[in-house]
């Protein structure tokens, strides 16, 4: 009986190891931060990119409506992608859109505007990048649904018409 | 006069010198323990990424705020969770990451104690 219970517990192991190994090989080895709702507005120092003014983030995210922080630069791709639908959601009274221009210079940021459009209540100007990592963004695009200073759902990587469609059932 | 000026200047700037480099050596060893996220496998550190310049600049300014190295672990950890160190703290999440090793290595050296007692 002893005899038999070695070479079989030997067996179970290496059958869990492939196991493990072989689920493990169907998961994306990129690791994305998790996207869990729940945390608070970043109480930071920004500067806004129209008046140079500097303010708290507290200050924009002030009213108990909703709010959609877009964070966007004239050199990404997928912002272009994007544009279309924060032009339509901006058109929600419901909603104000708010951009993080990252690390980009003004010249090309207000060109990028003026030929797509400005779907922007309020621009923060982060030409450091600084201001996203407050934010636990590590890239662009990358947006927040943002209501009572909570952030409720993260979007990473371009908006697309479902992310639109679910941005729209959350501020009905 | 000209000696003892020189010696003035010398004992103003030592110390600033000295501030900056313990500065430098402290962003050092924080960036190269914080995983680059865009070009993953590669620290901060070894990073040129736009994401891994934006983070150094981040450090720096926690140095200079004042934070000390467990802070500024604890402040990455808050906005991209424990996978951004190489080092991961002792808590729920990774109790089996830190336990696994010496379990194994009790249950081997038990193996091995029981082996030695019966022959």
């Amino acid at each position: 009986m002893k005899n038999k219970l070695i070479p079989l517990s030997i067996v179970l192991v290496f059958i869990t190891i492939f196991i493990i190994f072989y689920k493990g090989l169907q998961n994306t080895n990129i690791y994305t931060p998790n996207t869990k709702s729940g945390f608070e507005v970043p109480s930071v120092s920004v500067k806004l990119f129209n008046s140079n003014e500097i303010v708290n983030t507290l200050e924009i995210f002030s009213s108990d409506k909703f709010y959609l922080l877009n964070i966007w630069s004239s050199w990404c791709v997928p912002c272009r992608q994007e544009h279309s639908i924060l032009m339509e959601l901006t058109k929600n009274d419901n909603l104000k859109v708010i951009g993080i221009n990252y690390k980009d210079t003004k010249k090309n940021a207000n060109n990028f505007l003026k030929e797509l459009g400005n779907p922007y209540n309020n621009i923060i100007f982060d030409n450091e990048g600084t201001n996203a990592i407050e934010w636990g963004a590590y890239g662009v695009p990358e947006s927040f649904l943002i209501n009572n200073n909570k952030i409720i759902k993260k979007y990473t990587g371009p908006l697309n018409k479902g992310s639109m469609e679910e941005i729209k059932s959350f501020i009905k | 006069m000209k000696i003892s000026k020189f010696f003035l200047i010398i004992l103003f700037i030592l110390p600033v010198n000295t501030l900056k480099a313990d500065n430098e050596a402290l962003k050092n060893k924080i960036t190269k323990n914080l995983r680059c996220l865009i070009c993953q496998g590669q620290s901060v550190y070894d990073s040129d990424s736009e994401f891994a310049n934006s983070l150094k600049i981040v450090v720096d300014n926690k140095i200079n705020e004042g934070l000390s190295e467990k802070q500024i672990y604890y402040y990455f950890q808050s906005k991209y969770g424990d996978w951004i160190l190489y080092d991961p703290s002792f808590n729920k999440n990774t109790y089996f990451l830190w336990l696994l090793p010496l379990l194994i290595f009790f249950i081997g050296g038990a193996i091995i104690f029981n082996k030695i007692l019966k022959k």
